[in-house]
C-alpha cells in the first residue's frame, strides 16, 4: 500500500462487498469539495461458479464507469490508478462482509465480565459472535468442548482474569479449547488463529497449552482491571488477523488486497467507525441501524462509548420467519390497521423466507412487511440495550445519599431521552416508497423520547465512508455531510403518566416557514411541514409530570430541524401501547403513510 | 442492464449430474476411478477423534494443581476404562486415601499442573460416506472422497426438511392439482418416495411417517403443518439435519398450491424407478435446494434427449412461475420486458415484466417476483 497525500486525491473509488451485492461509489472533487457522484452495483461473486470476489467488484465498478463516463478498469481487468484526465482514480478502498462476514468464537472466565468484554471487542471489530464460552455459562465442560468442535469460526478470542490476578481459570478455558481442535471455516491448510487478551501473567501458560496446530497471538489484556476495558489492542489484532488469514483465504481476496490503498475492513466495523466519528465531531448521542435480509446490526454512541450488536436471526428475508416466531404474530399484526388472515400470512412469511429476493407488489403486502420490520427493529434494539451497559462486576462506593437510588453495574447506557440522532439503513427502510413510512418505522421501533432527529443513509454509504475516514477524513466528512444522510425530520415525543384525552404537552413553533401552536393530547400523533435545510424554534410546555426532554414538567425551548418528512409530534406515550385497529389507522392517516389506500376507500 | 437474470428451479427429464461425496476429515477412500457404485454403497470412511471429557482432579481430591501429577495412577497416553481409578492421594501415614475414578473410558490425553485438570479422550467414532447417487466414480480425491456421475431425471424442489434418503417413486395422486391426503397413503408405499399433487396435509405426513415411507414430494404444505411436524417454528431456512424419520420436499411453496403440471408429469413418467432424495435446503450464501435424482437406464437415456443448460435470462416466450402474491404460484410465459421501472400498487418503483397466463390474460409483475422454469 502506498502513502497517500490527501491534497492530491481528486477521485476516490470505494466498494463494499456484501453477502449478495457488491456496491461501488465514486467520489469526486467538484467545485472545491468532495461529492459522491455515481454508484453502481453487481452480484457478489465469492460463491461458485465464480469464486473470485474481484469479478463482482469489476462489474460494479464498470457500472459506475459507464454512468460517470469515466474509464476506471483497464483491458486487464484492473482498476486504473492514479487518475489521469478522464480515466482512473487516485484512491481505491473497500469493505467486505461477503461469505458471511467475520465469524468468531469468544471465550472468557466470567460470562458477565471478561467474556462480555471480549464479546464487545469482537462485535466492535465487526464480527458475528457465534458463541461465548465462559466458566459459568451453565454448560458442562464436555458440552462446551462439543460446541467448540461443532463450530467453524474464522478465529477465536480468549480473555479472562485481571492483570496479576489468578491464572487458573483462564488456563482452564484454554484447556477446553486446545483439545477440541476447532476447525476453521476456510481451507484445511489454515491454522486456526487464536488471540489471547487476558491476564498478562498467564500468557506463557497459555502458550504451553496450545501446540503448533493453532496460530496464537498475544495482546494486551482487554480487561486489565475490573473497572476498565481496554478493547483497542484486541480489536486491532482482530482486524489484522481478518486481513492476514480470513481474507487471504477467501476466493479472490488476495487480488483485491493488492488493489486497495487502505486495509479492507469488515463492513460493520467501518459503519461503527463513521458513526463514532460523527458522534464525536458533533458531540451527540447517536444510534444507527442496518436491517438486512438475514441480520440486523445496531450501533450506538452514548457519552462517547461505542457499542455494536448483531441480531443474527432478525432480518427481512432469510430470517423473516424467525422474526415472526420471536415477536409472535399478534405483536406483528398490532401494527396492521386492517384484517388479514393469519394462516395465509404465515404461509406468505415462509414463502418470503424461501424466495428472499421477492418484493411486495400490493399495498397490503407492503403494510405487512413494514409491520414485521417494526418488530425486527424493536427486538434488535432491545437486545442492544441489554448489551450496551456499564461494566459489570465493578465495586461501587456508596454514600448515604445513594440509599434510595442504588444502582448496580450492568445498567444500560442507552438512554432514549438523551438520544439526538437515529440513522436507519437497509432495504426495508431505504427503499420504502414513502419516507414517511421510514420515519414512522424508526419512531415506532426505537421509541425516541424528547427531541430526536431522524435520518436514513441514502444508499448505504456509511461502510465506504468508514474506511475513507481512516485515510482521508476530510473527504469522508464532506461526503457524509452532503450526500450520505437524508434527514427525514425531527420527532418530539413526551413521556409521563398518560391519560387518554388529557393534555400531554403544548407547543409553540416559530420559523421562516412554520409558525404554529397548539396542544397534544395523549394518543395524538401529528405531522407538521418543515422542509429540508429548514429550522424552527419550538417551545414545549409539558403537563405536570410529563417529560419532553427537560425533566418532568419542565419547559423546553430548542431549535428543531426539518427534513423530507417534517416535524413529528408524538404524544402516544412511552412505552408505546397500541390500541385497536382504528387507533392505529388514525396514526397511519396522521402521517399519510399509505395515500393509495385512503384513495381505495 | 439489457437483460434480467432470474434463475429458477431445474426440472428436467435428462441431465448429467455429478455429486461430490466428502469425509468431514481425512480418511480412506474405498473405491477407485471408473468403479460403478450403487446409491447406498459406502465409498469412504474414517474415524473422528473421540469426545473429550475433562476431569478436575485437583477439585475432586482437594489438592493443589501442582500436586496432581504425582498422584496420578495413569500417565499421558494410557488407556483408561470407565470406573477405573486414575488418581489417588497419598493419605495420612498411608491411610485415608482418596481416589478419583474415570467417568468415561478412552485415553488419558493430558494432565495440567496449572489447573489440576486431566483430559480423557473417548474412543474414535467411525464415520462413513455413502455414494448417494448410483453411477460411475469419475474422480477420487485422495483421503477426502469421490465424485460420482450419471445421467438422471432431475427435479429441484423449493424447500425440504430431512436429509438424504432412497426409495422407489410411487404416485399417490392422479393429478397435479389433487391434494395429498392420508387416505391416499397405503402401507405398500413403505420405503418409497411418495409423489403427491397439490398441498400435502398434516395427516398425510403423519400417515406416511407411520407406514415408514422414505419421503414425500408434493406441490405445497401449510406452515402450520410444518410446525406441528417439526415440533417448532422454523426460523431460518437451513434444513437437512432434522431427525424426523421422513424427508419432505415441496416443489412450489407454502399454502394450497398445485405442483407444476410438468414436474408432476415427469415424476409420473419415472414411477417405479429408484431415486435418491435430499431435503436439505439452505437459502443463505451457497444456495442449496432439495432434490430428487432418478438415475436413467440405458433405455431411458436413449429415449430422453439432454436439455440444454439454461442461461438464466428472461426472454419473451420462456415459461415462468410467479412467486409472490397476489398471483403466487401462477404459471405463464414472459411477454413484454419494458426497460423503464414502473410504480407498483405498493407505491414502490421496480422493473417489471408482462406475464402471459394460460388463461389468455396478461399481468404485470415485478421482475424480482418471477422465476424461470428451467430444464
Amino acid at each position: 500500500m502506498t502513502t497517500i497525500d490527501p491534497d492530491t486525491v481528486k477521485v476516490i473509488l470505494a466498494t463494499d462487498c456484501g453477502s449478495t451485492t457488491t456496491k461501488a461509489i465514486l467520489i469526486q472533487f467538484v467545485d472545491g469539495q468532495y461529492r459522491q457522484t455515481h454508484r453502481g452495483e453487481a452480484p457478489t461473486s465469492v460463491e461458485e461458479p465464480f469464486a473470485d470476489v474481484t469479478i463482482g467488484v469489476i462489474n460494479a465498478v464498470t457500472e459506475v464507469a459507464e454512468l460517470a463516463d469515466r474509464k476506471l478498469v483497464d483491458a486487464d481487468g484492473r482498476i486504473i490508478q492514479p487518475a489521469k484526465g478522464n480515466a482512473g482514480c487516485d484512491l481505491y478502498i473497500s469493505t467486505s462482509s461477503a461469505g458471511g462476514g467475520l465469524q468468531m468464537l469468544v471465550a472468557g472466565v466470567v460470562r458477565q465480565m471478561t467474556a462480555e468484554s471480549a464479546k464487545r471487542a469482537a462485535l466492535g471489530a465487526g464480527a458475528i459472535v457465534m458463541d461465548v464460552i465462559a466458566s459459568n455459562d451453565e454448560r458442562r465442560p464436555h458440552d462446551q468442548i462439543q460446541r467448540i468442535r461443532e463450530l467453524r469460526p474464522d478465529m477465536i478470542l480468549i480473555s479472562g482474569g485481571t492483570d496479576g490476578g489468578t491464572t487458573t481459570h483462564v488456563v482452564q478455558i484454554a484447556e477446553l479449547i486446545a483439545p477440541a481442535k476447532p476447525q476453521p471455516r476456510f481451507g484445511s491448510d489454515y491454522r486456526m488463529p487464536i488471540i489471547y487478551a487476558g491476564n498478562a501473567k498467564a500468557a506463557s501458560l497459555i502458550e504451553d497449552v496450545f501446540d503448533d496446530t493453532v496460530d496464537l497471538a498475544i495482546v494486551e489484556n482487554l480487561r486489565p482491571v475490573l473497572e476498565r476495558e481496554n478493547l483497542g489492542p484486541a480489536r486491532d489484532k482482530i482486524h489484522d488477523v481478518f486481513l492476514e488469514h480470513v481474507m487471504a483465504h477467501a476466493p479472490g481476496y488476495d487480488k483485491l488486497m493488492s488493489w486497495v490503498d487502505a486495509p479492507i475492513m469488515p463492513t460493520p466495523g467501518a459503519v461503527g467507525n463513521i458513526l463514532q466519528t460523527i458522534a464525536e465531531r458533533q458531540s451527540i448521542n447517536a444510534v444507527g441501524v442496518d436491517i438486512g435480509g438475514a441480520t440486523t446490526d445496531v450501533f450506538s454512541v452514548f457519552g462517547g462509548t461505542f457499542n455494536r450488536t448483531v441480531s443474527a436471526n432478525l432480518g427481512m428475508s432469510y430470517s423473516i420467519s424467525n422474526v415472526c416466531a420471536e415477536a409472535t404474530m399478534p405483536n406483528i399484526l398490532r401494527w396492521v390497521h386492517f384484517d388479514m388472515d393469519e394462516r395465509e400470512l404465515r404461509n406468505r412469511v415462509k414463502n418470503k423466507m424461501i424466495r428472499p429476493t421477492t418484493i411486495p407488489q400490493t399495498i397490503e403486502a407492503l403494510v405487512f412487511e413494514q409491520a414485521v420490520a417494526r418488530e425486527a427493529l424493536r427486538l434488535a434494539y432491545q437486545q442492544h440495550k441489554e448489551f450496551a451497559t456499564t461494566l459489570k462486576g465493578v465495586q461501587q462506593q456508596r454514600t448515604v445519599g445513594d440509599t434510595f437510588s442504588q444502582q448496580t453495574g450492568g445498567q444500560t447506557i442507552v438512554d432514549s431521552m438523551k438520544l439526538d440522532l437515529i440513522v436507519g439503513s437497509g432495504g426495508v427502510l431505504s427503499h420504502a416508497p414513502r419516507m414517511h413510512q421510514t420515519a414512522l418505522m424508526l419512531i415506532d421501533a426505537f421509541q425516541p423520547e424528547g427531541i430526536t432527529r431522524l435520518a436514513k443513509d441514502s444508499i448505504f454509504m456509511m461502510p465506504h465512508l468508514g474506511v475513507l475516514a481512516q485515510v482521508h477524513p476530510k473527504a469522508a466528512m464532506e461526503v457524509f455531510d452532503r450526500d450520505c444522510l437524508i434527514y427525514l425530520g425531527t420527532c418530539v415525543a413526551s413521556v409521563g403518566p398518560a391519560k387518554a384525552g388529557r393534555t400531554s404537552f403544548e407547543y409553540a413553533i416559530t420559523g421562516d416557514t412554520l409558525n404554529e401552536s397548539g396542544e397534544m393530547c395523549w394518543g395524538d400523533l401529528k405531522l407538521l411541514a418543515l422542509g429540508q435545510q429548514e429550522t424552527a424554534r419550538i417551545t414545549l410546555t409539558p403537563a405536570r409530570g410529563v417529560d419532553v426532554g427537560g425533566g418532568p414538567g419542565k419547559r423546553v425551548e430548542q431549535t428543531v430541524h426539518g427534513g423530507t418528512v417534517g416535524l413529528v409530534l408524538d404524544a402516544r406515550g412511552r412505552p408505546l401501547v397500541l390500541g385497536d385497529a382504528p387507533e392505529v389507522e388514525r396514526w397511519v392517516n396522521a402521517l399519510d403513510l399509505y395515500p393509495q389506500m385512503a384513495a381505495m376507500v | 442492464m439489457a437483460t434480467a437474470y432470474t434463475p429458477g428451479l431445474t426440472v428436467t427429464a435428462r441431465t448429467t449430474h455429478r455429486v461430490r461425496r466428502l469425509l468431514p476429515i481425512s480418511g480412506d477412500v474405498l473405491v477407485k476411478k471408473g468403479d460403478t457404485v450403487a446409491s447406498q454403497d459406502i465409498v469412504a470412511e474414517t474415524f473422528m477423534p473421540g469426545d473429550i471429557t475433562p476431569v478436575n482432579i485437583a477439585n475432586i481430591l482437594s489438592l493443589p494443581p501442582g500436586d496432581v501429577a504425582e498422584c496420578m495412577l495413569k500417565k499421558e497416553g494410557d488407556p483408561v476404562e470407565a470406573g477405573e481409578p486414575i488418581a489417588r492421594t497419598k493419605g495420612i501415614f498411608g491411610l485415608f486415601k482418596n481416589t478419583c475414578t474415570a467417568r468415561v473410558g478412552g485415553t488419558l490425553e493430558s494432565i495440567s499442573s496449572v489447573t489440576g485438570q486431566v483430559m480423557i479422550r473417548g474412543e474414535p467414532e467411525p464415520v462413513s460416506v455413502r455414494a448417494y447417487l448410483s453411477g460411475d466414480v469419475m474422480t477420487v480425491l485422495p483421503d477426502e472422497g469421490v465424485e460420482i456421475e450419471t445421467d438422471v431425471s432431475f427435479v429441484q424442489g423449493i424447500f425440504g426438511v430431512g436429509g438424504e434418503t432412497y426409495g422407489r417413486i410411487v404416485m399417490a395422486c392422479e393429478s397435479h392439482e389433487q391434494e395429498l391426503t392420508a387416505e391416499l397413503i397405503k402401507p405398500v408405499m413403505k420405503e418409497c418416495i411418495i409423489v403427491g399433487g397439490a398441498r400435502m396435509t398434516g395427516s398425510a405426513i403423519e400417515r406416511a411417517r407411520e407406514i415408514g415411507a422414505s419421503a414425500i414430494v408434493s406441490g405445497g404444505m401449510d406452515d402450520e403443518d410444518l410446525r406441528d411436524f417439526l415440533g417448532y417454528d422454523l426460523g431460518v431456512a437451513i434444513t437437512g439435519s432434522e431427525d424426523v424419520g421422513i424427508t419432505l420436499i415441496i416443489t412450489e411453496g407454502f399454502g394450497d398450491i398445485a405442483m407444476a403440471a410438468r414436474t408432476f408429469k415427469l415424476l409420473g413418467s419415472r414411477a417405479g424407478a429408484d431415486a435418491s432424495v435430499n431435503g436439505a435446503t439452505q437459502i443463505r450464501a451457497g444456495v442449496m435446494r432439495p432434490e430428487i435424482l432418478i438415475p436413467l437406464t440405458a433405455e431411458g437415456r436413449a429415449k430422453s434427449p439432454k436439455s440444454a443448460p439454461s442461461d438464466g435470462q428472461l426472454v419473451p416466450g420462456r415459461p415462468v412461475r410467479i412467486i409472490r402474491d397476489p398471483y403466487f404460484g401462477v404459471l405463464g410465459t414472459v411477454g413484454a420486458l419494458p426497460s423503464e421501472p414502473q410504480v407498483l400498487d405498493s407505491g414502490s418503483k421496480a422493473r417489471v415484466l408482462e406475464v402471459k397466463l394460460d388463461s389468455g390474460d396478461s399481468v404485470i409483475i415485478p421482475r424480482a417476483n418471477v422465476e424461470l422454469i428451467e430444464g
